[in-house]
């Protein structure tokens, strides 16, 4: 029986290459193409880092993200085993504490250790957590090569609905498109910043503590650097507002002042899919549709888990 | 003796703040825990000018049944917070605005001019205006004047957990503007401040990030809601005055005037 799956975002392509690796027969529909070049995972920091996710939504990330930095480290190039940087401005110390209790896997760092960690970030400052366990990865490279290995493999991937064949499952991964489908499902919204810098060099993704936006910094090579992302409730889409651009780029200027040099490559703003507890899971509805949804923050962390919950659902 | 803001009653002296929750089924959890029956909402902070009042988080607010008051967070400008508030009554269909207008970034200290200005437009605009102000008795004067029925003075300034920076000046207040209700907005960290301001004789207690930023904010929600019943009865009971010098609870023999 095949698997008509739709959304060619991360989790549906995650989903796709467990389905395909289990021996399934799937098809993947996406009238935006596949991968997609719209919505939440186009959008994504690519950080594989559950242990400073944990921080807001417990151990259970933890759990759940066993297991991820090897998958895609089995799937697709370019995968960074460098950890994550945790730093603070000296006025907002007081959350570096609060970070470190709330989270494991990490080791307190001096101002010596982050310079000999990040050289660029040397004498900025003197207290922060290094979470070495941590990775990430560009994830718009790694949509590209999943989507590659699907095709490679046979796997149709198309823009319109085939025709029903029948004994065909549905498995829908469309995110905050089948908000609809899914009463329980909402939109976060969250917006991030592509700059290009030659003038500053760092080897894995910093955070830098803000009293309301998990605000982080990630290399994605090639002098290209990612900086998000703001979490609003409420569903809005449309694009990017001032006080958003203004916020995570006084955050990227506050990390290194070289970055008000950086040429600003793209603005984006989107809605990420989230249930009321913030976790991913995978929803049977009424009509007889399978839903992998609600990743919220973590796409690319928990799809691996939701990829093996679906394989496990559609037996 | 009951609690009602703008003649509706409220059975909790506690309310509570939205953001920064770890999810939404916690805020809803926390919200239960500490049976508040006003939640606040930062139009622009938390949902960038929501489009739609019927969205997920917002249904999921209907479903606590709790009674929502915008908040203008955020705001520098009294144009700003009143172009905030008129959004704020679009979304969420009530004519509550907890107003706020920052004057100083570091502080997030009130700006007094910009509030009684914004104040005055509102309240003549038909909005039910809670401004959070500070301790000072001539800009809360000046928002009565302009219509306030409600003031909701700082403990200390926002997010920081202090406590009652200026217990002189709540005092005072609390003195100056016996017959309306003043509710502590901003500054509590922990139960024993909010139960430090209703011993004080203040109305309420309006908090946010000592329950959000909680290690187990359901618990915390808890333990502010019974430290604010605690500190309101034990102002109700009637205090005994503070003295220097000990005072027997039993006639102490051979010394009756000592």
């Amino acid at each position: 029986m095949r698997i008509v799956l739709r959304g060619a975002g991360v989790a549906g392509l995650v989903a796709a290459t467990c389905l395909a690796e289990a021996g399934r027969e799937v098809v993947v529909v996406d009238p935006a193409g596949v991968p997609t070049r719209s919505g939440a995972s186009h959008l994504a920091g690519g950080m594989l880092a559950p242990w400073c996710e944990a921080e807001a939504a417990g151990a259970v990330l933890v759990e759940r993200a066993a297991g991820a930095i090897d998958w895609w480290a089995a799937h697709v190039p370019g995968v960074v085993r460098a950890g994550t940087l945790v730093v603070a401005s000296s006025r907002d110390v007081p959350d570096l504490a609060r970070f470190a209790a709330r989270t494991s896997g990490h080791e307190r760092v001096d101002a010596e250790a982050i310079a000999e960690l990040e050289p660029a970030l040397a004498g900025r400052f003197t207290q922060g957590l290094f979470f070495p366990g941590e990775a990430h990865l560009d994830p718009r490279r790694a949509l590209d090569a999943l989507a590659g290995a699907l095709r490679r493999h046979g796997v149709a991937c198309l823009e319109a609905e085939p025709a029903p064949l029948p004994g065909d499952r549905r498995l829908d991964c469309r995110g905050t498109a089948a908000t609809d489908a899914l009463a329980g499902l909402r939109g976060i919204r969250g917006e991030m910043v592509m700059l290009s810098s030659r003038e500053v060099a760092l080897s894995r993704p910093v955070r830098l503590l803000h009293p309301r936006i998990p605000l982080y910094v990630v290399p994605r090579g090639d002098g290209r650097f990612m900086v998000g992302a703001t979490m609003l409730e409420g569903g809005r889409a449309g694009p990017m507002t001032l006080r958003s651009a203004v916020e995570l780029m006084n955050a990227a200027y506050a990390l290194h002042p070289a970055f008000a040099e950086a040429e600003m490559l793209e603005l984006g703003a989107g809605l990420r899919p989230g249930f009321d507890d913030n976790l991913p899971a995978l929803i049977r509805d009424a009509a007889g549709v399978w839903h992998a949804n609600g990743a919220f923050r973590h796409g690319f962390l928990l799809g691996p888990w939701l990829g093996a919950q679906a394989v496990s659902a559609l037996d | 003796m009951g609690f009602s803001l703008y003649g509706v009653e409220l059975a909790s002296r506690l309310l509570l703040g939205t953001a920064q929750y770890p999810s939404p089924a916690v805020l809803a959890d926390a919200v239960r825990a500490s049976s508040a029956g006003v939640v606040t909402v930062s139009v622009r902070r938390e949902t960038g000018g929501a489009a739609s009042g019927q969205q997920r988080f917002f249904a999921l607010l209907g479903e606590l049944g709790v009674r929502v008051l915008p908040n203008t967070a955020g705001c520098h400008s009294a144009r700003e917070a009143i172009a905030t508030a008129q959004m704020a009554r679009e979304i969420f269909e009530t004519d509550w605005i907890k107003l706020e207008v920052i004057g100083e970034a570091d502080t997030l200290h009130p700006d007094p001019f910009g509030l009684v200005e914004a104040a005055r437009e509102l309240t003549a605009d038909g909005f039910r205006v809670l401004p959070y102000c500070t301790e000072d008795l001539v800009t809360a004067a000046h928002l009565r004047d302009a219509g306030c029925e409600v003031l909701m003075p700082w403990g200390a300034p926002i997010g920081t957990g202090r406590g009652l920076n200026n217990v002189y000046g709540l005092r005072a207040l609390r003195a100056h503007h016996p017959d309306i209700p003043l509710i502590v907005d901003a500054g509590i960290g922990l139960p024993s401040h909010a139960a430090a301001a209703m011993e004080l004789g203040f109305d309420g207690i309006l908090l946010n990030t000592a329950v959000a930023g909680a290690g187990d904010p359901v618990a915390m929600a808890r333990a502010m809601a019974l430290a604010i019943e605690a500190g309101r009865a034990g102002f109700e009971a009637g205090p005994v005055p503070m003295r220097d010098m000990a005072a027997p609870s039993t006639p102490v023999l051979g010394t009756p005037f000592q």
